[in-house]
């Protein structure tokens, strides 16, 4: 079902032509790339706040309400770009190791900013000030550091066909997490 | 001119290694683009202060001054590993016109970081002027200028 409507997605016309054009793929693939300076930057800035590790005498209010619209802004770049890259061939990035994992550990980063906002971020005007935040708010920045630096180093290595189904022989669980049985059946 | 010297570089053993190697060049280059996010983070925080944009509520030194550290780890990883880069493919670097963009003007956007932005910065408070915003600007337009050569090697 997904694969067909993916694989008619990549025959689309549009698709077709964003892939073989000569500069719209490198442009919207290098805004991506330079995106990645003010979104993942911004919120590497704010996670090392939330950490401790920096900023210590800036609030974290500070932080949550003037650098987060520029976060948005790099985010809602990084969104209609990656959406681009991905409809400019489907059923490749449909079936990339990378990728996959890629899209799940962003699912995990935005879980964990979602729990951080509902959570400890709403008694920020007790703690916003401290040096050190409390343990959630530490744990919130440490799993999102982590989560962003796996999405970029992912993101990167999906460029690499070492995984992709057509080549062939790979371990068992290299076939299952990429779904190539789907691809030979 | 330079060329035998880019061929030398192509021929040491880390350019050697990485060339012959499946892993390190993609490994070196997400770590480089993971230096690339640290550093837009530590220069886009203080540049956008400069701008009258972002943390407002801080001073321009303030933050100029947390950020330091973070900018200097952060051009520390990007020369860590965009120098064996370098070594494995040298010879196409040297005619790659990007590869010479880049490389022209990041010693432009080094010494304007650390020789004339910082001094501003260090004393600049919640009012930036008309220079601190101007130093900004053309911070931003620099450090975005060697980023995005630097993505265009690969496509060129």
């Amino acid at each position: 079902m997904i694969e067909r409507f993916l694989a008619w997605l990549g025959e689309t016309p549009w698709s077709v032509a964003l892939l073989e054009s000569l500069y719209a793929w490198p442009l919207v693939e290098s805004t991506h790339v330079l995106t990645l300076g003010l979104f993942v930057g911004a919120t590497i800035m704010m996670d090392l706040r939330l950490t401790g590790l920096a900023f210590r005498n800036v609030p974290v209010q500070s932080f949550t309400g003037r650098l987060l619209p520029w976060t948005h802004a790099g985010f809602i770049v990084m969104t209609v770009t990656g959406l681009l890259l991905f409809y400019s061939q489907p059923l490749r990035y449909y079936h990339n190791v990378f990728f996959r994992v890629k899209v799940l550990v962003m699912i995990a980063a935005g879980v964990n900013a979602f729990v951080f906002h509902r959570g400890a971020h709403r008694r920020a005007a007790d703690w916003g000030a401290d040096a050190i935040p409390p343990r959630a708010a530490r744990i919130a920045g440490t799993v999102s550091l982590t989560a962003w630096a796996v999405v970029v180093v992912t993101g990167r290595l999906i460029a690499y066909n070492w995984f992709d189904c057509d080549i062939q022989p790979q371990p068992g669980w290299v076939n299952w997490l990429a779904g190539c049985e789907a691809v030979t059946e | 001119m330079l060329e035998p010297f880019f061929r030398w570089c192509e021929s040491t053993l880390v350019g050697q290694a990485v060339a012959n190697s499946v892993w390190a060049f993609p490994i070196l280059e997400a770590v480089h683009l993971l230096g690339l996010c640290l550093l837009g983070g530590a220069l886009l925080v203080v540049d956008l202060r400069m701008l009258g944009l972002g943390l407002t509520g801080q001073s321009v030194s303030r933050l100029a001054r947390h950020a330091r550290p973070w900018l200097i780890a952060a051009l520390a990883v990007m020369v860590a590993t965009g120098i064996p880069l370098f070594l494995s493919e040298a010879i196409k670097a040297y005619y790659n016109t990007s590869f010479r963009v880049k490389m022209s003007t990041l010693p432009v956007a080094l010494g304007f970081t650390f020789g004339v932005r910082e001094r501003v910065a260090r004393n600049e408070g919640m009012e930036p002027g008309p220079r601190c915003k101007v130093i900004g600007a053309v911070s931003l337009a620099l450090w975005f200028t060697v980023a995005a050569a630097g993505r265009w090697i690969g496509f060129s």
